[in-house]
């Protein structure tokens, strides 16, 4: 009986969300075709854009460098098709700002082989060149934040890490993207874990899996074989297990300090997607010219786990999937936590993780009255860090946005969504932080420009 | 007790006399007469500390531009100074994109706020630099100086307001800055694109065809797509840069007409909302 509990462990809070995976989680991977124009935007990660190599008009190869990284907190980009550079313009992106982009017209003829890169020996790299490998390889975090994964992978002075955290919970509704990567991919997913236990030094991986993906616990499993330095972890089926504070204080029993990185406490998360990505480019030196991304909602008409070139516009994406109806609303990433996107015409970037579709019967269905608070207390009951999203949006109405941050913790809220879903008068507690971080940021730069005169 | 009690009254005495810190009675009575908005539009913390500047000589009673030009003459009479004349500054709104001109990618239908909106998608305007018309200048203004117009646009009433600067901090898009009333030649656009695909999204963008930097040299230049007007070189505007412009996006103030645009920039007639272009998508937090 010790042993049921042990196997699978619990998320105290959080809530349990529709999961409406069945539409997705059991079709296999499928290619898209690539698009006749793709666009690459300069930045698709966090930190500062990439440097353009190319001109316009230059014929490229896939797979090829096309842009480099700007300093360390930066990656570079790769041709996503062979093709020739079509221009160097401003190209809409998911945040609604105009970015520059390379557009790439792919050729129909080319045979699409990806030429570039050669075989590396990882074993005998030392910890740096491994980060300098991974940087090339233009790998960030493919979960959603876009973060540079070489970044995270410099362990800072003064910390060991004992573990790696493999991240497979995907506990958004809808996504199913992270679930075929590791039935299909467990041995991608496993080699990039050692990858990064070599680079982190760490002696441990666990692979933290929700319970509702037995068959990809299965994959992975057989995949490792006998070896005991990379485990599976099951954990509960509940929104949000995938969050990386989460995730740790569930299978390691330790909690990352307010304001903290999980390398304080010895650990570093990792998205499946993106060791299954780095398991299979790094030993080759290829760079990432591709993604899973799952196509899904009421309004598609085929829905499903799709490889798609990067830089592919969304019209394109959602025209191969089928749309049922005319598209209501569009969401880049899963419901809870996706930003949804005013234009078709923005391309599907590294940081994409599904396309989830929305019909007018949906969008209509949701409640636009909002009710005021009457401290029920069902966010503070949902919310995974035990904050008081109640009181931060009686604040953020009052623009009390300093006392949000000072005596609220604001800052350690990471929009997860729990207490706008649970809040019975449909407040948007979400969009209240989201703004109330924003002015915060503003204030301490006008506090940091008028200090510097 | 008694005796504490006394002796404590005693020692409060004695450090009211000996602690006594002067301050010029002035201060008390010039702060009275000022509006106490506290807006800082006058670059000082608050009326009392442009009171205490006042006094002391260091800022003319003219650099309050909420107060009335009698009570301004009223504080220079009591202070005895020359009232100092400064000229009367606004904010203006660098978008004439209202709901009728320019066009909407999506439908926003999150909370009310500008800030918000910005951060969904970019708020579901086609253009990236224009006014998501959600009206947080509106609601920052402690005048009621700014009104939403029929249009979505904010409209600034010259009479009232006093260039104390929320807007400007209250807007996602940095579209208002504070102008003395001098500067007439505005250009009502931030738009960065060029040509066709300025125009695409906003009938009253700025182009960039350069028509009013070849009838203003040195005084407009076209930087990064947009008409940009050197204000150092104010008194050399006149209305003539505005005359040829094709889309109306460079404008002129003028004293008694409000808003002019140049005889040749399209007449827009049309009063309804322009539909949402494309799969209408909507937009939401």
């Amino acid at each position: 009986m010790f042993g049921f509990f042990s196997s699978k462990q619990h998320l105290s809070r959080g809530v349990h969300v529709p999961e409406c995976k069945e539409l997705t989680e059991h079709l296999p991977i499928r290619r898209l075709p690539f698009a006749p124009m793709l666009i690459v935007p300069l930045s698709q990660h966090s930190g500062a854009p990439a440097v353009a190599l190319v001109k316009e008009g230059q014929e490229v190869v896939r797979g090829e460098p096309i842009a480099r990284a700007n300093g360390f907190v930066s990656v570079p980009m790769h041709a996503p098709a062979t093709g020739r550079v079509e221009r160097i313009a401003l190209a809409p992106t998911s945040r609604g700002e105009l970015q520059t982009a390379i557009y790439i017209k792919p050729w129909p003829s080319a045979s699409q082989e990806v030429l570039y890169g050669a075989d590396q020996d990882i074993e005998h790299m030392t910890p740096d060149g491994i980060i300098a490998a991974v940087q090339a390889t233009g790998v960030v975090g493919l979960g959603g934040a876009a973060f540079p994964t070489h970044v995270k992978m410099k362990v800072p002075a003064g910390c060991t890490i004992d573990t790696i955290v493999v991240n497979g919970c995907e506990c958004e509704p809808y996504l199913t993207t992270d679930h075929r990567v590791m039935a299909e991919y467990p041995q991608q997913v496993v080699h990039g874990a050692r990858i990064m236990m070599k680079a982190m030094g760490a002696p441990k991986a666990i692979i933290g899996v929700e319970d509702n993906k037995m068959d990809a616990v299965e994959a992975l499993r057989k995949a490792i074989g006998p070896a005991t330095d990379v485990t599976v972890g099951v954990v509960e089926a509940k929104y949000p297990q995938g969050a990386e504070k989460m995730l740790i204080e569930v299978l390691l029993g330790r909690q990352v300090p307010s304001g903290g990185l999980p390398s304080e406490i010895g650990v570093a998360v990792f998205n499946v997607a993106t060791l299954a990505q780095l398991g299979e480019l790094l030993p080759r030196s290829q760079g990432l010219i591709e993604r899973v991304i799952t196509i899904t909602g009421p309004a598609v008409s085929k829905p499903g786990n799709y490889l798609v070139a990067l830089g592919t516009p969304l019209r394109w994406a959602l025209e191969q999937a089928g749309c049922v109806d005319e598209p209501a609303s569009v969401i880049l990433g899963g419901p809870m936590m996706g930003p949804s996107c005013s234009s078709l015409d923005i391309p599907i970037t590294k940081g994409v993780s599904g396309i989830l579709v929305l019909t007018k019967k949906e969008v209509q269905a949701r409640p636009k009255q909002v009710h005021p608070c009457i401290k029920c207390g069902a966010c503070v009951e949902a919310c995974p860090l035990h904050l008081n999203p109640s009181r931060m949006g009686l604040l953020a109405r009052k623009e009390r946005y300093e006392e949000m941050e000072s005596d609220f913790h604001l800052n350690d809220c990471f929009e997860c969504g729990c207490c706008s879903y649970v809040c019975p008068a449909n407040i948007p507690l979400v969009q209240y932080f989201r703004v109330s971080k924003q002015m915060n940021r503003e204030r301490k730069a006008r506090e940091r420009a008028q200090a510097n005169g | 007790m008694a005796g504490m009690g006394t002796l404590l009254a005693a020692l409060l005495a004695i450090a009211d006399k000996k602690l006594y810190v002067y301050e010029d009675p002035r201060i008390d009575e010039v702060e009275e007469m000022l509006p106490k908005a506290n807006c800082g539009a006058c670059g000082c913390a608050g009326c009392r500390a442009f009171a205490e500047k006042a006094v002391k000589g260091e800022i003319a009673p003219g650099k309050c531009t909420v107060s009335t030009p009698a009570g301004i003459v009223q504080i220079a009479a009591f202070l005895g100074v020359n009232a100092g004349k400064e000229e009367k500054r606004v904010a203006k709104l660098a978008c004439a994109g209202g709901t009728h001109v320019a066009k909407n990618r999506a439908n926003y239908g999150g909370m009310e706020s500008c800030r918000a909106a910005a951060l969904v998608g970019g708020g579901g305007k086609g253009c990236s630099w224009g006014c998501l018309g959600q009206g947080d200048c509106d609601r920052a203004c402690t005048f009621d100086a700014i009104y939403m117009d029929a249009h979505g646009l904010p409209v600034v009433m010259e009479d009232k307001c006093t260039a104390c600067g929320d807007c400007v901090r209250a807007c996602p898009k940095d579209l208002f800055s504070i102008h003395p009333v001098s500067h007439r030649l505005w250009v009502a656009c931030k738009n960065l694109l060029h040509g066709d695909l300025a125009e695409s999204e906003c009938e009253v963008a700025c182009t960039a065809c350069g028509r009013c930097a070849a009838d203003a040299p040195g005084l407009i230049q076209i930087v990064n797509n947009l008409a940009v007007v050197d204000y150092s070189r104010n008194s050399l505007a006149t209305r003539k840069p505005t005359e040829r412009c094709p889309t109306g996006a460079i404008v002129w103030f003028d004293e008694k007409q409000g808003i002019v645009k140049g005889l040749e920039a399209k007449k827009i007639t049309r009063k309804t909302p322009l539909p949402v272009e494309q799969a209408k998508l909507a937009v939401h937090g």
